[in-house]
Formats: C-alpha cells, structure tokens, sequence
C-alpha cells in the first residue's frame, strides 16, 4: 500500500483549492472502494482529501418537489429515507440489493456513483488492461470473461459498470451536482457515463478535481411505481449478473411512459431506450415485454463466457416488468 | 464436548486470548475472547512491542507519522500513524487489540466489523485519521465487566461458532442489526447479517443467536 498524505476539508471551495498542487491528488469518501484500489495498486494517490466533512450530507425536498441528495449521504440513510421509500421505491431496493450493511454504512452517493468496475484482470494489478494502463490490451477480452459486458463493448474494453444504486438512479432521471474551480454545473445522470472510446479509463465528464455535491431527483407521480431486480451468483453481499430497474406509467390499460435501465450486462448503468421505445403505448402483457428485451440485447454481443448473460438479462427484465405492472 | 484449547493450535492467534493455557476449555477460552475486557489491559501494553512489526517499511519521502486520537470502547488512545495504517490495523498492530479480526482486508467478508458512532463498518477500508472524536466499539468493548453483552451470551448459548474467528464480526454486526430493527423474521435476519460470512456454516446458529437476542426481554 503506497503512503499518501490525509487532509479533511471543511468546505467544497477548500476542497478544490486542496486538489492542486504536487503530488497526485484523489477525492476519500467512504473510502470502501478507494481504499479497496490503493491497496491492490490500482490507484496509488499520493494526497487524500477527505471530502465527508463538507456539509453535503443531507437530503433536502426541493422547493418545486423532488428530492437533493447530499454527496457524502450514506447509501445507508438514502435507502432508508422514508420519501424515497414512498416516492421512488427502487432505488430503496437498488442500494438494499448491493454490498452489506457495513458497506452501505460507509459508502457515499458520490462514491457510489464512481466506483470502478469489479473486472478480476483491472483489479489483480498485473493484467494486460486498457483501463488501468492505457494501451497495454485486455486481458479479458481472451480470458475468462464470464461477469464481463455484452453491452456498450469495444475492442479495448469489456469491463461492467458494477452500481446497482446507480442503475435505479438512471430511471429516476437523476441530475448530478459538479462544482469545479470555474463554477458549478448540472449534467443528466445518464450522460455522465459515457460510452468506452479510446481510452476506457475515462468512464464520465467528470473533469479533474472537479466535486461531485449533490444528485437531484425530478418528482414525477409514477416513479412510486418502480422496481429492482437482480440476479446473481449468490442471495446477499454479491454484485448483479444482470439487474434491472423499472418505472411504469400505467393508465387506462396502456404504458403511457417508461424508465428502464439494466445493470451488471453493460459497461455504464444502461439506460434501455430501445426497450422503452417498444414498450410505450403498449399493452402490458408478457408479450410486449418480451418484445421490449428483445429489442434492447438484440445488439447485445457476446464474449466466449457471458453469453448465457443475455438470456439471463432477458428474464430478469420481463420479472422486473411483470412485477412492476402488478403493483397495486 | 469441550476440548482441551491444546487442541485448537492457532487458537491463541485468532481468538487475541494470549493468555489461553493447557487446561482451559475450548468453550472458556471462547468465552474468555468474547469478554475480552479482562486480557485486554495487558494486551495493549505488549501493542508498543509489535508496532511497526508487521508494517511494510515507509517509501521514500513518504509523509511521516501523524498524531490522531482514537476514542476506542470509552478510552482515549493517541497514536503516532502514517494515514495508510487502517481502523483495523491500527486496533490490531498499534493498540494490540485482537479481538477484531482480519479476513480479506478487503470488506468481502466482515471478520473487521466494528461499530463507528453506533454503526456497524469494516474497519479495514477506513483509514484510523479518519476517526479522531468517533466512538469506535470493538467487541472487547461489549461487555459489562464481567456480565456479557445479549448478544455475547445467545452466541455462546446457541453454540453460534466453529473456529471463532468470524465471530467478533458477527457479534459487533448483530449488535447493530438489533438498534437498526429492520430484521423480524429469520430470512431478513440472514439479510441484515449478509455482510458477515462465516466459513465454517454456522450460519444455522447464528441465526438461532441473534433472534433470542433480538426478543425485547433477552
Ligand atoms: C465487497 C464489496 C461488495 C460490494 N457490492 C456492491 C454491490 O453489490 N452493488 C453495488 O452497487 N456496490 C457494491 N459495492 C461497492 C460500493 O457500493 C462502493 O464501494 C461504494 O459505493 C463507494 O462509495 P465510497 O463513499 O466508499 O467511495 P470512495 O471509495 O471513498 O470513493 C470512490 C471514488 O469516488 C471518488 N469520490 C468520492 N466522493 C467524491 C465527490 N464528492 N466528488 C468527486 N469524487 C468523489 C473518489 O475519489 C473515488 O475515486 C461493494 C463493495 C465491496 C467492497
Ligand atoms: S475488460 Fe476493461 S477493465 Fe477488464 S481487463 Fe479488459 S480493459 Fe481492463
Ligand atoms: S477483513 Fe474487513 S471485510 Fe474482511
Ligand atoms: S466460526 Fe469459523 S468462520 Fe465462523
């Protein structure tokens, strides 16, 4: 484990000034994944700033309804929360269905959102890969390639975006909260991932130094009804094979709107539109969701291992759907 | 049956119970862990000796000690660290505090938990100066002087442990699970103790434990 320095901030704009200057600089929250990569040698900063102490720890309602959480709130206490139990169920379930309790206690939203991929060869330290040395291959993509993506793929990267919080925050039309030297900006959450180009190591429009303060949640009636599902190696304390996220808006026998996001298959939290698009003003029948999967992974590309995750992804859509519609 | 402690070699290593001598029962050595508090005054004098023992070496120009102040099951500790030394390493390598165990060192298997202001965390991915002015409780911190915490005592009713070395995890983590309340049935109570793995199985009675302990009247 390299040595670094530590430094607790007292407020974003020191936060920012601390980014600067010699040695490399990485932002500590819960530290859970942080902490995790300097250990293995994935990452070795030479400065800590601690950001949990900058007052951005709440969940405040929004003057015109929704809902801002802080950076540094808890996965734990954003689970709990009892508007987002009520309003926006399945990022309850989302944040409940990953890690453990001690985990969850530690971990921030901030963090959450940029936690690194699980993939064996990024994090053995040693492997051929793109994400962790730019140009020095992938390991993966000839290797045992089994919890790797089928979607959002290139020939430099195969790795998966492990969130489940962030896949549910993806149907919920999350807004996240950036401040940076030259001011603040606001950017959907489903653009700040972005799709693997040349170097896989840039996963978002994170600039450096920049700060993550908070993420917004629109409110919108019919996200109440949403749902998580996920499948996985084992119950509890394993991250997804495939999961998905779903919002329906259902009137008069009819899906008038839809949110649907895939997790554990692509290489960001996916938002589904091609499965949206085939599954608005629909009937919601077994058949349209079927028709709505089929429409996602048919560009799905599958890898010597991970084929059966296409199937897997497909059931684990039309569960998520079929109990999503059945809700009261 | 009791065993002789004899029997469990490593025993004194996992358990932190250095004092464990021949003819002591495997179930009073356990016993001894869970309380803890009694070898714990000696154990941290014998922490000065170990520092630094299991500590890679410093890298050049690496930023050297920094003082923090740990509130550790109601006592102060002031400790000169590196930011690297982890919650955990600190307890174990610094302070000569056994009790809290290292698994994976990695937060996959919940051996480290202990309870930061109440909560339960694995204190092998947070950093110890990320903690001066926190309530830190390990399980050497959970008994009463000599009357067990519940929790302490259903385990060792129910028999809820093979080898032991989970067990400081599990105990801290029920402990917790029990104040959060979101556990009634058996299934969320397997849920809510997820992060804790158990290689020997003994899940079945960990369950059993934590359930009479969850009962209101203990
Ligand atoms: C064993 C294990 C199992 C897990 N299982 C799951 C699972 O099933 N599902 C799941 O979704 N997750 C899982 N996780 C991942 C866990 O959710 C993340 O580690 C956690 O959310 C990271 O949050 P943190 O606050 O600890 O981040 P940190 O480790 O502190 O930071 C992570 C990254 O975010 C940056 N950062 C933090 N805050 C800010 C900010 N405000 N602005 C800018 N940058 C910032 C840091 O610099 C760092 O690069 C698991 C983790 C472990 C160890
Ligand atoms: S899949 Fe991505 S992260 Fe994994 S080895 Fe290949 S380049 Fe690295
Ligand atoms: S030692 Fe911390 S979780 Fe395994
Ligand atoms: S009792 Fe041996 S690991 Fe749990």
């Amino acid at each position: 484990m390299n040595n670094f320095s530590y430094i607790l901030a007292a407020q974003p704009d020191e936060a920012l000034r601390d980014w600067t200057g010699p040695g490399r600089p990485a932002y500590l929250a819960g530290g859970t994944n942080l902490i995790d990569h300097i250990k293995l040698g994935v990452d070795q900063p030479q400065r800590l700033i601690d950001v949990r102490n900058l007052g951005l720890d709440q969940i405040e309602a929004l003057p015109g309804g929704g809902l801002r959480i802080g950076a540094t709130v808890s996965n734990t206490a954003l689970a709990y929360d009892e508007r987002v139990l009520k309003d926006y169920p399945v990022l309850s379930q989302a944040i409940l269905s990953g890690a453990s309790p001690q985990l969850r206690n530690a971990a921030t939203t901030a963090g959450n959102l940029l936690q690194r991929t699980r993939c064996s060869y990024f994090r053995d330290g040693l492997s051929p890969c793109n994400k962790r040395q730019t140009g020095s291959g992938c390991a993966a993509l000839g290797g045992f390639n089994r919890t790797h993506a089928v979607l959002g793929t290139s020939e430099r990267c195969i790795a998966t975006h492990p969130s489940d919080m962030d896949v549910a925050m993806i149907t919920l039309d999350a807004v996240v909260r950036l401040r940076g030297v030259s001011g603040e900006r606001t950017v959907p959450l489903q653009d700040f991932y972005v799709a693997y180009g040349e170097d896989p190591a840039k996963e978002n429009v994170l600039k450096p130094g920049e700060l993550i303060t908070a993420v917004d949640l629109p409110a919108t009636e019919w996200f109440a009804r949403s749902y998580y599902f996920k499948a996985r190696d084992r119950a509890s304390y394993e991250f997804a094979l495939a999961s998905a996220a779903v919002a329906l808006d259902l009137r008069e026998g009819l899906v008038r709107d839809c949110r649907i996001a895939l997790g554990g298959v692509a290489t960001k939290p996916w938002r589904a539109h091609a499965a949206e698009n085939a599954l608005k003003g629909t009937r919601p029948t077994e058949q349209a969701f079927r028709a709505a999967a089929n429409a996602e992974l048919s560009s799905a590309v599958p890898r010597a291992h991970n084929g059966f995750k296409i199937e897997l992804c497909r059931g684990t859509l039309m569960q998520a759907l079929q109990t999503t519609a059945a809700l009261a | 049956m009791d065993e002789p402690a004899d029997s469990l070699a490593s025993a004194s290593f996992f358990t932190g119970a250095r004092d464990v001598a021949a003819g002591i029962s495997r179930r009073e050595a356990i016993a001894r862990t869970l309380k803890a508090g009694a070898g714990l005054s000696v154990l941290s004098q014998v922490g000065g000796l170990l520092r630094g023992a299991t500590e890679p070496p410093p890298s050049p120009s690496a930023p050297g000690p920094v003082t923090v102040t740990l509130n550790i099951n109601g006592d102060a500790h002031t400790l000169a660290i590196e930011p690297r030394v982890t919650l955990l390493d600190a307890l174990r390598e610094h302070l000569g505090m056994y009790g809290t165990k290292k698994g994976c060192d990695h937060g996959q298997c919940g051996a480290c938990t202990v309870l930061v202001n109440g909560e339960r965390v694995n204190s092998c991915l947070t950093l110890a100066v990320m903690h001066p002015g926190d309530d830190i409780t390990t399980i050497e911190g959970l008994a009463d002087g000599d009357a067990l915490h519940p929790v302490q005592a259903a385990f060792i009713k129910h028999d809820a442990f093979q080898c032991g070395y989970c067990t400081p995890g599990q105990i801290c983590s029920a402990v917790a699970l029990i104040k959060e309340g979101h556990a009634k049935t058996d299934a969320e109570i397997r849920e809510q103790m997820a992060g804790n793995i158990c290689r020997c199985g003994a899940y079945q009675h960990i369950v059993a434990a934590v359930r009479e302990a969850m009962q209101p009247t203990g």
